[in-house]
Formats: structure tokens, C-alpha cells, sequence
């Protein structure tokens, strides 16, 4: 087990910088989730930790060594592939012990690993089965055994949950705790789903176009979003943004009508900014205390709660209600929220004012 | 699901596949049950005296020194060009599989030599290894080995294998870097992390993956070069010095339309028919079967 440091990580190809400078430390046994939306850098990231891809400027360190220089073999790290990546001629128990054989292990040893590994995982009676003949679960699991049977100082995950069912999903994802609980290795985790990263992550780096956009506890990156990226990313569904100006000592003035209250710092009256509420915090209120009137546009029921969809000048805000209280569509709902958990955001750079 | 056409008429299904029936029947069964039958006479070259003499003929083969010498030469000439032809195409495969820069140039001007009839490829490497006017015969003199592929039967051996072997290397390269393409990226990462070099890799994932591919192009090879290559002998060497690349192919030919021994040269073609049909009965059976995996 080793902690991990990315010290301005940058990555380009030819003259295009995919990667623009990520700096992170990832503490000694620490899950932590890398998430942001297709093609924002969040695999390449991982391959340069794997040594898969080069790494143009900065540095990598695990333990307390730099890697930029070494072969993946070097660098004590094993890697769950999204497509699991095994290798199709050989059996179950082939695939996880071929990597200790390369290293010379004794057959013992090797058998010790594998068996035990292979009990963690519940993949006993499949030890002799190629790949193929394994479901997409099993084979995610093989996968991971592959990965566990190394011992290595850091897991690696690249989206492995990606090519499975909902309902597998979520049982995998509960595997992927328990076990990360039981061995306590450095892991890293890439994924593009928010529910993902917000479920398993101890801490979770939000990236976005090559940047990380902001590095802390699911909580904290919910809580306290650091861009209106950040906070439409995180959060389903997702939070609701409507342009305004500053009106004066804790007021926005709506573009399409009304005013809201916020609890942050002072804005300057006339200045652009994007108003965040997500959708829970939204609550229906006396038309005097309404932040804004919308039109109720459409109904989405999802047994628990409810999600009501207003439409509100050009913009639309989704309010999320308990079960059972839902206005008709096509009616008027005043909308309210409590000032403090109003988000305000620059509107030029998306930056939070707070 | 299976696609199923529904044919209104029952003669229309018939009717489109007659074109290639007829074809098939014959240019191939019409003329292959033909040489069984004169495999069982006996006949003057102009057909006059016609005696039937049933399996004596693929007797007198057996014993005939000549056809056993014919064999060995067959058997050194397919093993030579299966394997050069392979292991070449492999490893050129897997260098354009790594080229970054210039790849598709690589492969086109790797695949130029397929295009070259086999006579002409035979003339043009029998000019080439010519002992008086052929610039690599110059070189082999200069290294002070004696050459002359027109006197000595290995050296007339190595000429036609070459021939052969350039001849069908644009073919195994195509099929080696589909092969070596469809292997997925992610698998040589894993072996990577999981510690094996480069050459490790290759013999440990890359090879056993591209194995049905391999098994599929040695058989094609085999066939190649028993009855392929007819061209390359017939142009280059004609099957001398002597009877140093009399291939069986060649033979069959040469005991058929120069010798008109028509009995024993239709013998000979039913063995070659029997070899050819071993070869893809295996084929079908074995390649098929281990595609999968």
C-alpha cells in the first residue's frame, strides 16, 4: 500500500494539451474517485498513473517514488479494464495467476494467492472456465481477482462497472466497498457516473475538460460545489440554473421574472450571474414569498418522490416533491428555497461567488 | 435468426443457382471423375487401344523410385515455403502493426508482390539468381559460395522456394495483421501491468490468439504449394536440374502432356485429388471449431 501524488500533471498530443495541470494526493489506503463526463481527461489521468501513457510534464509518485520512468510492470500497480481485459485462451485460475508466475512465484504460493483470492470473490467452482463461459458479472469479477491476487500498492479501475446491468451494477458496487474495506489498498476509480462516484468514493476528483475541477468527500464536492459545473455534474437530477443579475443587498433578479434571496457574499447590483438551486432544495411556497411563478410542464413519478418540471420564461427548474402531493399540469407553482442553500456562480467563468 | 427467402416458384431457386452448378460440374466434378476413370485404363497417347487395368497403374506408382523421389521433393518444397512464408508474414505483420508513421504505405507496398502473376514472379527471381546476369547470384559469388541453380538441385531448390515464398507473403501478411488488428489493446496493456516484456507478450497472448489464424493460413499454404505453385516451377526450373523440383503437380503434367502416360499421370491427380480433399476436410473440421474461443 502506497499513497499516490500528481504534481502538474499534463498530458498533449502533438500540439493539443488534453490534460492541463492536475495536481492531487491521494492519502496511503484512500478510494478515490476520478468522475467527469466523457473525454475530459479522466482515463488518460489514470493510463499515465498506470504508465500506459507518457506523461508530458509533471510528476507521478508512488510511495515516495517518482515513476514518470518506469514500465507499468515497475510501478506495483494492477489495473481492472472496462471491457476486463482476459486474456480469452486461458482458464479463470490462468488469468489470475499469470501474473505471478512472470514474477516467479512458487507454484505454492501461486496457488495460495489464487485459491484465496478466488474465495473473496466467491469464483471457486469457475477456476477451470475460459472467460467465455462466464456472464459479464463473473467475468468482472475474474477481473478483479486478477487484480487482488498482485497484492499490489494500488488498484486502478477504469470505468469496470460500465458494461454491466443496472441491477449488477449496484451489486458490484457493493462488492468493490466491502473489498476495498477488507484488503484497504490505495485505489483509484474512474467513472462517469455521478451515483458512482458520489456511492463508493472516500474522495472524489470532479474533472472537466482536462482540469480537475475540484478535489473533496462526495459531501463536501455536494455541498459546497466549487464551479457550476461541479454542481450541475453532481446530483440527480441534476441543479437547477437560471440567469440573473445582482439587485442589491441579498437579491438576484431573475431574467424571466422574480427575485431570489441568497445567503452569499455581496453582489454588485447589474452584475451576470447564474442562480443554482438544486431540485430537493426548491419547496412550493405563499405566492408572496415565491422566488418565481412557473407553469407546471410535465409530471415524472418515481414512486418515492415526485418530480415536477416549471416552466419559467425560457428556463425550466425541476422541483423534486415527496410522493402523493402533485399539482396538476399546466397549473401555476410559486417556488421558494431557503436562502442558504442557493448557489450563485459567475456567469462568464462558472466560478462559485460565494 | 436465420434469413429465409420464400421463393414463389419452386424452379426460380434452382434456376439462380444452375450458372454456378453448371461451372462446378464441369470444370470440376465432370474432369475429376474423368481422371479417376483413366487412373483405372490403360492407353496409348492417341487413345486407340484402351485396356482396363484397375488399381495396377497406382501400383505401379508405388513402386516407381521416381514418384517416391517426387514425393520427398514435394514434402521439402511445402515445408520450406509453409514456413518461411509464415514466419516472414508474421514477423512483418507485427512490425506494421507497431508502425506509427508511414503504416499504410508499408502495407500497400507489402501487398504489391500478390499482384504479380506467379510465372512472372518466377522469371523475375530467375533473372535475379541468374549465375551470369542476376544481381543477388552476383552476390552470392562475391560472399564465395558457389552458385547455379540451373546445375545444382539445392540451389535450384532455394530459387523456386523463394519465388514461392515472395509470392505469397503479401496474402499471410493481410490475414496475420487483421489477425494481430483484432486483438484488443487492452489485453496487451493488462499483460504489461501484469509484468510480461514485449516478448513475452507475443509468445504467451499474442500467439495463442493468433493461432487459429495460423492454422488456417498453414493449410492454405500446403495447398499453395502443392498445387499453386505449378507456375513458378514450370517458368523457373521445369522441374530440374534432373528431378529436383518435380513438384507432384509438376509431374502430373509433365507424365500427362510430355510423357503421355495418361494412365499413371490420372493416377497420380486422383492421390493429389485424395491429399487436397485430406487437407480440407482438417481445415473444416479443426479450424472451424478452434475460431471460437
Amino acid at each position: 500500500m502506497a499513497k499516490v501524488e500528481l504534481r502538474g500533471v499534463r498530458k498533449s498530443y502533438g500540439p493539443l494539451e488534453v490534460i492541463h495541470g492536475v495536481d492531487a494526493r491521494v492519502a496511503d489506503g484512500e478510494f478515490i474517485v476520478i468522475v467527469g463526463p466523457s473525454g475530459c481527461g479522466k482515463s488518460t489521468l489514470l493510463r499515465m498513473v498506470a504508465g500506459l501513457e507518457t506523461i508530458t510534464v509533471g510528476e507521478i509518485a508512488i510511495g515516495d517514488a517518482v515513476v514518470n520512468e518506469r514500465e507499468p510492470k515497475d510501478r506495483d500497480i494492477a489495473m481492472v479494464f472496462q471491457n476486463y481485459a482476459l486474456y480469452p485462451h486461458m482458464s479463470v485460475y490462468d488469468n489470475m495467476a499469470y501474473g505471478l508466475r512472470i514474477r516467479g512465484m512458487s507454484k505454492a504460493e501461486i496457488d495460495g494467492r489464487v485459491k484465496k483470492a478466488a474465495g473473496i470473490l466467491e469464483l471457486g467452482p469457475l477456476l477451470e472456465r475460459k472467460p467465455r463461459q462466464l456472464s459479464g458479472g463473473q467475468r468482472q469479477r475474474v477481473a478483479m481477482g486478477r487484480a487482488i491476487v498482485r497484492e499490489p500498492k494500488v488498484f486502478l479501475f477504469d470505468e469496470p462497472l460500465s458494461n454491466l446491468d443496472a441491477k449488477l451494477r449496484v451489486q458490484m458496487r457493493f462488492e468493490i466497498q466491502k473489498l476495498h474495506r477488507q484488503l484497504g489498498t490505495t485505489s483509484l476509480y474512474v467513472t462517469h457516473d455521478q451515483v458512482e462516484a458520489m456511492t463508493l468514493a472516500q474522495r472524489m476528483i470532479v474533472m472537466n475538460a482536462g482540469r480537475a475541477e475540484q478535489i473533496g468527500t462526495p459531501m463536501e464536492v455536494y455541498e459546497d460545489p466549487a464551479t457550476q459545473f461541479v454542481a450541475g455534474f453532481i446530483g440527480s437530477p441534476s441543479m437547477n440554473f437560471l440567469p440573473g443579475k445582482g439587485a442589491g443587498a441579498g437579491k438576484i433578479a431573475l431574467e424571466h421574472g422574480g427575485i431570489v434571496h441568497h445567503a452569499a457574499g455581496q453582489v454588485d447590483t447589474g452584475r451576470s450571474v447564474v442562480v443554482g438551486i438544486r431540485p430537493e432544495h426548491l419547496v412550493v411556497a405563499d405566492p408572496a414569498d415565491a422566488f418565481f411563478a412557473g407553469t407546471v410542464e410535465l409530471i415524472e413519478q418515481l414512486g418515492a418522490d415526485t418530480l415536477v418540471h416549471v416552466a419559467h420564461g425560457a428556463d425550466s427548474s425541476i422541483v423534486r416533491r415527496p410522493h402523493g402531493l402533485q399539482p396538476e399540469p399546466g397549473s401555476t407553482l410559486h417556488v421558494s428555497a431557503d436562502p442558504s442553500s442557493v448557489f450563485l456562480f459567475d456567469a462568464a467563468s462558472g466560478a462559485r461567488l460565494r | 435468426m436465420e434469413k429465409r427467402v420464400i421463393f414463389r416458384s419452386w424452379w426460380l431457386p434452382y434456376l439462380l443457382v444452375a450458372p454456378q452448378l453448371a461451372i462446378t460440374i464441369v470444370f470440376f466434378f465432370l474432369p475429376a471423375g474423368q481422371a479417376v476413370w483413366q487412373s483405372l485404363l490403360n492407353q496409348d497417347p492417341f487413345g486407340i487401344n484402351v485396356e482396363f487395368v484397375g488399381l495396377d497403374n497406382f501400383a505401379m506408382l508405388m513402386r516407381d523410385e521416381h514418384y517416391l523421389a517426387s514425393f520427398r521433393v514435394t514434402a521439402v518444397f511445402s515445408v520450406l515455403v509453409a514456413s518461411f512464408g509464415l514466419v516472414i508474414s508474421l514477423i512483418l505483420a507485427v512490425f506494421a502493426d507497431r508502425a506509427l508513421r508511414g503504416a499504410g504505405v508499408y502495407k500497400m507496398l507489402l501487398i504489391w508482390p500478390y499482384a504479380v502473376a506467379h510465372a512472372v514472379a518466377a522469371v523475375l527471381w530467375l533473372f535475379l539468381f541468374n549465375p551470369t546476369l542476376g544481381i543477388v547470384a552476383h552476390w552470392i559469388k562475391g560472399l564465395g559460395i558457389a552458385w547455379d541453380p540451373l546445375l545444382d538441385g539445392t540451389d535450384a531448390m532455394i530459387l523456386v522456394v523463394v519465388a514461392a515464398v515472395w509470392n505469397q507473403i503479401s496474402y499471410n501478411f493481410l490475414f496475420f495483421l487483421a489477425g494481430l488488428q483484432s486483438i484488443p489493446k487492452s489485453l496487451i496493456e493488462a499483460a504489461a501491468i501484469d509484468g510480461a516484456g514485449p516478448g513475452r507478450r507475443f509468445v504467451t497472448i499474442v500467439f495463442p490468439l493468433l493461432s487459429p489464424t495460423t492454422f488456417f493460413l498453414l493449410v492454405v499454404n500446403i495447398v499453395y504449394a502443392f498445387f499453386n505453385t505449378f507456375a513458378i516451377i514450370d517458368a523457373a526450373t521445369g522441374g530440374g536440374p534432373g528431378q529436383a523440383t518435380e513438384i507432384l503437380v509438376y509431374k502430373v503434367y509433365k507424365d500427362g502432356f510430355k510423357a503421355l502416360d495418361l494412365g499413371s499421370s490420372a493416377a497420380q491427380s486422383v492421390i493429389l485429388m485424395a491429399i487436397v480433399i485430406a487437407l480440407t476436410v482438417v481445415q473444416f473440421r479443426y479450424v472451424e471449431r478452434k475460431v471460437q474461443y
